[in-house]
């Protein structure tokens, strides 16, 4: 028998027992009998109507069974891919929603927009019988910049989307920001860009489809971060096909990242072709596929304006912003830079008054959708940099401006000007352990050392909340979601004692069959490896919203803990009868039925027993069997936070910026593993030095030809980018989850850009340079040194 | 991929007969270039003709005022072997700066210098050194081998075999990589010999190229400082998503005083 491994306890992760030694079970390992395989022919334009595709030499080619094309979507009368969020503007008028057909349809609007589907005997005769297809394009000028495509001028790429605006979207007070900014002492001012990201998962998207005539139903394997969604938006709105006729299996998947958290429209082809060659159908994205097809993020254009009394104090804050969307609405594509940007202006800050405007644009580009982060670390970099620069012009330090202006740990629940309101935070202890952590009282040591080898060193700050757990449904709802966000588990304890836990959200990394398996642990005093957690498959889950915006451990943690609870609620009823005591006299504690006072105890195993053996047991009044199930709907969102600070160092003569030090500090409530908690911090603020330093998703304006899509041009993060990192918890508790847990998935990637840019920033201010643009790129630093305002040397 | 025919031979001449006997034929040597290009459906070749199995092709050898390097000797043997670290320091550390460890063990020299991408390593110190690109037919001075963009005098069937490297006083490569693909956005190898200064740049136009200016300013005094003011023409330098032309001008300069310490260090 093994132990008890509980919560704040730091045990090896289960999961990567099979992943380290090759047994993974991804999609593109599995294989179904007669399987053919499947290609996709995508636009090589961006945008091109699409006057006819001649498939008959295609058809002719060794080994294609079937080419299918737009014609044949409309033919059988499919749906075209659901948008689940419905934004308005200001006026309550709806954003424009054209139709995203799973196959295009009289004209393509990026490069790498789904043409026709090949299914072949191998992936070689699919290859060959689709290069064979003849595609006639009527080429038009393409538009892939926000600010290009609102322009009046601007190639459209909808008849009935003038200005190619999707939404002209705002929150909060126009009139009071106003009135503000006239009483200003100070207004600070900010043009900035925030890149484009490409998500790039280890693992490629890929699904395989099958259908069985004799039970006429349909199986999905698809590399997806919610099945459950997947099944619900792809069965119910796109193919017709009836939920219990329809499973979709989401295995072992490597690596999401907000990527693989969208219905694409992949799967709805392959699932239909299935049916149509009546035998399994698999596609594997190759990497170069992925670049042109896997949803990208963040593109964002912003003019922000602080307003501040005399003593540094916030009095309003104003951000004006073009969000990209690409060719089309992805699944929670307009929710992005709206909602989950929007309410996060306010920061940790008390500023009063905040209004913010999102122009939501469509360009010929891959749809925007969510990635890590998915909207906060965009709020976050605004509202970062604009206090540096505030801090800068009005000569106040850069720490102290934030003390002024932070919530004390004694104001919440804290009410923002901006919809949410936070439940408990303490950005002060977050920022003062910080700089210790930071060592920041010696960096005019270090930054002296770094001049005297000619180099530029500078300090930056992020003190920074997100909100996730996504999410309450009420309030989604309020706000244009078209489906709940609430969360199931169910807790299956077996005749002998061990528990297999059937849960709705979905492990692609963050260690989820460790820490939910330690959640039961804890609670119920089975050996830690007497739990398995079972996720990704429509048919072994009841139901689930799946994993995404930090909300697994936040709102499936909450559904596991309730459903627990139940399971101990109904085994104190079972050691009532066996005891002959009442049932308000029993305890439960470690793995232990007692009557109180007493020595007289039941073993968890011995109630199992009893429950799926009942001889003795009231069955009256009870249900044999001892498994519970629980939904839960959080209440508000979770509010992790914390302070980042980032030390980089700037050679002028290449214009390379090195991070050299790294210090995050973050609350995110009660910690279950703090290895896992610990990795996902260092995850994610990796993959925010990445937008900082390295990544960008570049288009050509004109073609539409993604210039950086490849691992040879798109820069990721890499080991020796980076420096050993200091990362700690500076924990409150959340008031409204059931283990006061916040979540810390995004948390690094929301937190770090700032902190990095913000460094850089500092680094070259004697220089007079006021704002770098993501990413700090050595051209673009060394560009900067060449305009900058005063001559470049070392201090 | 598409299908092809594949050929091992063991003899050099076999492998030339093969490639002049089969048209649109392709020598591989690691594959390093050539492979991604076919999974890509880039390249069709008919045939492959693998050059692996040349055991004369492989190894390093020291000839006194020379070192002969085989065509198919992998960058990973070239960067630890200690005969090129003690003659040549600068070409082994150039070796150990190609590309990752998986490439390095793979990639070949011959590869690399027949395949004369304009941002790959080792044409730098071929051109740099002066060398002798030797192949199954003749020898060629590494001036009159680089012709351009992914161009060498190389004949249709011709083979290198060896790379001879007259041994310098000093020498040294300093690479600014490209962040994504670690290939040289300007990589400068600087070579002092007892009648001159050679100067070669790769990555910053369509192929690599001497700088006079600098090699004239380091015979007369060999130190960074000679050519600290020494600023390259942004005209006909490469400009993309990366780096634009004037910032690899100014990166030549920075790289090459960075060889120049580096051949002195």
């Amino acid at each position: 028998m093994g132990n008890v491994i509980g919560i704040g306890a730091a045990p090896k992760r289960k999961e990567d027992q099979r992943f380290l030694t090759g047994r993974g079970n991804y999609v593109s390992d599995i294989k179904r009998p007669g399987m053919t395989a499947g290609v996709f022919v995508r636009s090589p334009h961006g945008h091109a109507v699409l006057r006819g595709i001649d498939k008959s030499a295609a058809l002719a080619s060794p080994g294609v069974i079937a080419v299918l094309t737009g014609d044949d979507v409309a033919d059988d009368g499919l749906g075209s891919l659901p948008c689940g969020w419905g934004i308005s503007d200001a006026k309550g008028v709806p954003m424009k929603e054209p139709p995203f057909p799973m196959l295009a349809q009289d004209k393509v609007r990026f490069v790498g927009d789904m043409v026709a589907f090949v299914v072949a005997e191998t992936p070689e005769q699919a290859n060959a019988g689709a290069e064979l297809l003849k595609i006639d394009y009527e080429v038009l000028p393409s538009v892939v910049g926000v600010l290009e495509a609102v322009r009046p001028d601007a190639p459209q790429l909808f008849d009935d989307v003038p200005n190619n605006i999707c939404c002209d979207w705002e929150l909060g007070d126009k009139a009071a920001v106003e009135s503000a900014f006239k009483k200003a002492a100070h207004v600070a001012k900010l043009s900035l860009v925030n890149n484009r990201l490409i998500g790039n998962p280890m693992e490629p998207r890929a699904a395989i489809a099958e259908y069985e005539p004799g039970t006429d139903r349909f199986t999905l394997w698809t590399t997806s971060q919610f099945p459950h969604v997947v099944r619900f938006l792809m069965g119910a709105l796109v193919l017709n096909i009836p939920q219990h006729k329809l499973r979709v299996v989401a295995p072992d998947v490597g690596g999401g990242f907000g990527v693989k958290q969208f219905h694409y429209g992949e799967e709805a082809v392959i699932t239909w072709a299935a049916k149509r060659v009546r035998r399994p159908v698999k596609w594997v994205a190759s990497r170069s596929e992925g670049y042109v097809s896997d949803r990208h993020g963040r593109d964002h254009v912003t003019e922000a304006e602080l307003a501040l009394d005399e003593t540094g104090k916030f009095l309003a804050f104003r951000v004006n912003t073009l969000a990209n969307m690409g060719g089309y609405l992805s699944t929670f594509g307009p929710n992005i830079p709206t909602n989950l940007y929007g309410p996060l202006l306010g920061g940790v800050y008390t500023t009063p008054a905040i209004y913010c405007n999102v122009k939501v644009v469509f360009t010929n580009t891959v749809p925007v959708d969510a990635y890590r982060g998915a909207g906060r670390p965009e709020a976050t970099f605004v509202l970062e940099r604009i206090v540096d620069v505030a801090a800068s012009e009005m000569g106040i330090d850069r720490v102290e401006i934030r003390r002024r202006n932070m919530i004390p740990k004694e104001a919440y629940p804290y009410q923002t000007p901006v919809l949410v309101q936070y439940d408990s935070g303490d950005p002060v202890g977050c920022l003062d352990g910080a700089l210790v952590a930071a060592d920041v009282k010696n960096f005019g040591v270090r930054k002296a050392a770094s001049a005297s080898k000619g180099k530029f060193r500078g300090l930056g700050y992020s003190t920074y909340v997100e909100a996730c757990g996504l999410a309450p449904s009420r309030f989604a709802g309020r706000l244009g979601a078209r489906g709940g966000l609430y969360e199931s588990a169910t807790v299956r304890v077996h005749p002998t004692g061990q528990v297999t836990v059937m849960i709705g959200t979905h492990n692609h990394g963050q260690g989820h069959e460790t820490t939910f398996a330690q959640i039961v642990s804890d609670k119920l005093g089975v050996a830690f490896e007497n739990v398995d957690i079972v996720f990704g498959d429509t048919d072994r889950v009841q139901f689930g919203m799946g994993t995404y915006g930090s909300r697994s451990l936040v709102v499936g943690g909450a559904a596991l803990s309730k459903a627990t609870d139940k399971v101990i609620v109904k085994g104190k009823k079972i050691a009532a009868h066996l005891l002959e005591a009442s049932e308000a006299d029993i305890q439960f504690e470690a793995g232990k039925f007692s009557v109180a006072g007493t020595d007289r105890i039941k073993t968890f195993e011995e109630i199992a027993g009893a429950a799926y053996v009942p001889h003795n047991y009231p069955l009256e009044v009870l249900e044999p069997g001892l498994e519970e199930q629980a939904y839960y709907d959080p209440v508000n969102f979770t509010y992790p936070g914390g302070c980042h600070i980032a030390e980089v160092e700037v050679d002028p003569e290449t214009g390379t910026v090195t991070l050299v030090n790294y210090t995050a500090v973050d609350d995110v409530g009660t910690v279950i593993n703090p290895m896992i908690v610990e990795g996902q911090l260092h995850g994610g603020i990796v993959q925010g030095v990445g937008q900082a330093l390295f990544e960008n998703a570049v288009y050509d304006e004109g073609s539409g030809q993604l210039l950086s899509g490849s691992l040879m041009d798109y820069c990721m993060p890499r080991a020796d980018h980076l420096p050993m990192m200091k990362v700690a918890t500076h924990s409150t508790l959340c008031t409204h989850t059931p283990m006061g847990v916040k979540g810390c998935g995004e948390v690094g990637t929301i937190g770090s850009p700032a902190a990095v840019i913000n460094a850089v920033v500092d680094a070259l201010s004697h220089l007079g340079v006021t704002h770098v643009d993501m990413p700090a790129t050595p051209n673009r630093i060394w560009r900067l040194l060449q305009n900058a305002s005063l001559p470049v040397a070392a201090e | 991929m598409k299908p092809f025919a594949y050929h091992q031979p063991d003899q050099i001449p076999a492998a030339a007969k093969l490639l002049a006997s089969i048209d649109d034929s392709k020598l591989v040597a690691g594959g390093m270039t050539l492979i991604p290009t076919l999974k890509q459906r880039l390249a069709s070749p008919v045939a492959l003709v693998d050059l692996s199995r040349l055991g004369s092709l492989k190894g390093i050898t020291d000839d006194g005022a020379t070192i002969t390097i085989g065509a198919m000797t992998p960058h990973a043997v070239v960067a630890s072997s200690k005969l090129v670290q003690t003659k040549i320091p600068g070409l082994a550390a150039l070796a150990s700066m190609i590309g990752d460890p998986a490439v390095r063990s793979r990639g070949t020299i011959g590869g690399s210098v027949a395949n004369n991408d304009p941002a790959a390593d080792y044409p730098a110190g071929v051109l740099g050194l002066g060398a002798t690109v030797i192949t199954s037919t003749r020898e060629i001075a590494a001036d009159k081998f680089f012709l351009g963009l992914f161009e060498t005098a190389l004949q249709p069937g011709e083979i290198i075999t060896a790379i001879r490297f007259p041994v310098p006083l000093k020498a040294g490569y300093a690479k600014f990589k490209a962040p994504a693909s670690r290939y040289a956005l300007v990589g400068v190898f600087v070579a002092k010999f007892a009648d001159g200064v050679r100067v070669a740049v790769t990555g910053a136009g369509p192929g690599v190229f001497r700088v006079p200016p600098m090699e004239a300013a380091l015979s007369g005094n060999f130190d960074a400082s000679a050519i600290a003011a020494i600023k390259i023409d942004n005209d006909g330098l490469t400009s993309d998503i990366h780096a634009e032309a004037d910032y690899r001008a100014h990166l030549v300069t920075v790289m090459a005083k960075r060889a120049v310490d580096a051949a002195l260090s």
